[in-house]
């Protein structure tokens, strides 16, 4: 049944993708703006220098033709060279990439940290003043805008206490050999501790900026998954059996009442990419998000739709992780 | 155990005493008395049936023994010693020693009482491993699986130790009850409350759960409550029987003294619910009317409403009134040669 669902899964990723590329084609397509114009727009360039650059470009070519190459040499992994860089798209996104999964992993387990014994506390104390606190806490966390929080988390932090630095991932004085790309991890690796307290003190603000709107959905997840499974008949023949409170709620409880936060989660995950785009260009973070809003601006186009692709191959699977995470804490579930 | 005996009955000391229990839960509309004034024994090794409908407050008294009413809900007044012991005055870790220890309970469906996300190995070992004291202080969890493999093959899981691993909803139904049962014997405990153990079930795997427990009731010389609604159960498989209505106890006798003298109105009327095989074509005669609302009761015999024998009388509280040898009735006219 395993391989086989896997088998599905992947075939699932093929429609999902067409549909995708189709959109972000017809999307940049309708977008004013004309990359050419725009990369020579200061160089007085002569109207020939234009066309030889466009049909260089291959932007001369019908825009049925250019979507059939496109999917030819996506289906074999060529999604053709950034008009900016002039490198293969994929080598520069595989370049901000893991800096992108480093704050994304970071602001995961962050929120994952204040969510789960948050919501936790609050199922078990309703209607205290925690409970009540961390509703407003949740509330807060929800409506206040990611770029608004990120700059006021520098005005406090970076300006005012000058305790973390303003932006970038890591002073250039650091710098270790890579090995997962991951630069707080490659240092640890490497038993370099300043580096790697340099680059923590660079992810805390953004990642904390990403962390606290999935914090706060989580948390109310958490609470009433939680205040839920507490009702339930398999927690009275818990207490019955005389186990202690903690293996109760930390065993019993929260194994079962997990399985609504970890869902969420994974498809918040997918949410933190697209909010990445914000928070990285507001920590001047080198990630794909930054690298995606400056390739809007530039009608980059293969560099677009290789990032948006990216994106839609991310959501499906992080939802297929959640699927798995699924079975692991519930058994009755079958892939 | 209590050294002094009961004078006047010259009984063994009983293992559970209850006087006087009140359980209330206030709602909205006003504060429910589910419990109302009981006053129950349970002597070691007896089995003990509770016999009422659903709301009659029998689960209700005995998830106050167990201590497990669910606040605001609570014990407004009233007695609970258990082997000399008062419950009552409990706290948080004495509770916690006894539950699973001296007290066990089994659930009415379980399905829900078992938790899914758990093997049926690691539910079983927990029990041991938070109160036998007997177990080696290192490898106390290898040491709990050996005797959870003992314990299931007692209640009849086939292949036991290679199945224990697996998850609940993996067993059947009968399978299921018997784990639930292990897991609440597996300490050997002085008092099983069986709440509703076959009411899930199939007909047939009915018969066989209530076996079990009898057999290993026999065989750890524990004392048994059994909580039901069907009379049949309690005819085949109890020593006493307690009727309870409305939370209150309204009958309590000897099982076969009160199923063939049934004294009270109530009582009467359950057993003539009973379809009997020598006369299938005899109409079942329901008890007409409906159980009173909980909330503000008093100053009247709670059955009067449906009763077809009451009396002007019968609007005031009515006491229970012996109407045979250890067998009690809560109802004026208990005492009359009624057809």
């Amino acid at each position: 049944m395993k391989p086989l669902a896997l088998l599905g899964r992947t075939l699932q990723l093929v429609p999902v993708l067409l549909g995708v590329s189709v959109i972000v084609f017809v999307m940049m397509l309708l977008t004013p703006g004309d990359p050419v114009e725009i990369m020579l727009a200061d160089q007085q360039a002569t109207p020939q220098q234009v066309e030889t650059m466009r049909h260089d470009m291959g932007l001369d070519r019908p825009a049925l033709e250019r979507f059939g190459v496109f999917l030819g040499n996506a289906a074999t992994g060529n999604f053709g060279l950034s008009f900016f860089h002039r490198r293969p798209v994929f080598d520069v996104i595989a370049e901000r990439l893991p800096a992108t999964i480093e704050l994304t992993l970071a602001a995961l387990l962050l929120a994952l940290v204040i969510a789960i014994p948050l919501g936790v506390i609050a199922a078990i104390k309703k209607n205290s003043l925690v409970d009540r606190l961390a509703a407003v806490g949740s509330l807060f966390g929800i409506s206040l805008p990611g770029f608004w929080f990120g700059i006021i988390l520098i005005i406090l932090f970076a300006v005012h206490l000058k305790i973390l630095p303003v932006a970038g991932r890591m002073d250039f004085a650091c710098e270790v050999a890579p090995v997962t790309y991951l630069l707080t991890i490659d240092s640890l690796l490497r038993g370099r501790p300043d580096c790697f307290t340099n680059a923590l003190s660079h992810l805390v603000l953004p990642a904390l900026t990403l962390a606290l709107p999935m914090a706060a959905v989580l948390t109310r997840v958490q609470r009433t998954a939680m205040i839920e499974v507490l009702r339930s008949d398999y927690i009275t023949f818990a207490e019955a059996k005389g186990l202690s409170r903690r293996r109760i709620l930390w065993r019993h409880a929260l194994k079962n009442a997990l399985v609504p936060t970890v869902t969420v989660a994974a498809i918040e995950t997918g949410s933190l990419l697209g909010g990445n785009m914000v928070v990285e260009t507001v920590f001047g973070w080198p990630g794909l998000g930054r690298l995606v809003v400056e390739s809007i601006f530039v009608r980059n186009y293969p560099l677009v739709q290789a990032a948006v692709l990216f994106y839609a191959v991310t959501y499906v699977l992080l939802n297929f992780v959640a699927d798995i995470l699924y079975t692991v804490l519930n058994p009755r579930v079958k892939l | 155990m209590l050294l002094t005996r009961s004078s006047a009955t010259d009984r063994p000391a009983p293992l559970l005493s209850i006087r006087g229990l009140k359980t209330c839960f206030p709602t909205r509309a006003g504060l429910v008395t589910a419990v109302d004034g009981v006053d129950l024994d349970v002597q070691p090794g007896e089995c003990l049936g509770i016999v009422g409908e659903s709301g009659s407050g029998k689960s209700v008294t005995f998830a106050s023994v167990i201590g497990l009413i669910r606040p605001p809900g609570r014990i407004a007044e009233g007695s609970i010693h258990f082997d000399g012991a008062d419950l009552r005055t409990l706290d948080p870790g004495g509770w916690r020693r006894l539950r699973g220890r001296d007290i066990a309970m089994t659930m009415q469906d379980a399905l829900t009482a078992l938790n899914p996300a758990l093997t049926v190995a690691e539910q079983i070992c927990e029990v041991l491993v938070a109160h036998a004291q007997d177990l080696p202080r290192r490898n106390r969890w290898r040491a709990a699986r050996a005797r959870a493999i003992e314990m299931l093959r007692l209640v009849g899981i086939p292949a036991a130790e290679s199945r224990m691993d697996d998850y609940p909803h993996q067993f059947s139904g009968g399978m299921r009850q018997r784990i639930m049962i292990a897991i609440a014997l597996a300490c050997r405990p002085k008092l099983l409350i069986a709440d509703e153990p076959t009411t899930a079930l199939d007909v047939t795997i009915q018969a066989q759960v209530l076996d079990l427990i009898s057999d290993l009731r026999r065989e750890f010389g524990m004392s048994v409550v059994l909580i039901t609604h069907d009379l049949g159960v309690v005819a085949e498989h109890t020593d006493r029987v307690a009727v309870m209505y409305a939370g209150q106890i309204v009958e309590t006798g000897p099982t076969r003294d009160l199923i063939a003298h049934p004294r009270h109105p109530y009582t009467r009327g359950l057993i003539g619910l009973i379809p009997r095989l020598s006369d299938l074509d005899a109409p079942i005669k329901p008890i007409e009317g409906q159980v009173p609302d909980l909330i503000g009761l008093g100053g009247t015999c709670r059955f009067a409403d449906r009763c077809e024998l009451r009396l002007p009388e019968c609007r005031q509280d009515i006491p229970m009134r012996p109407v045979g040898a250890a067998h009690e009735a809560r109802c004026i006219r208990a005492g009359e040669d009624l057809p």
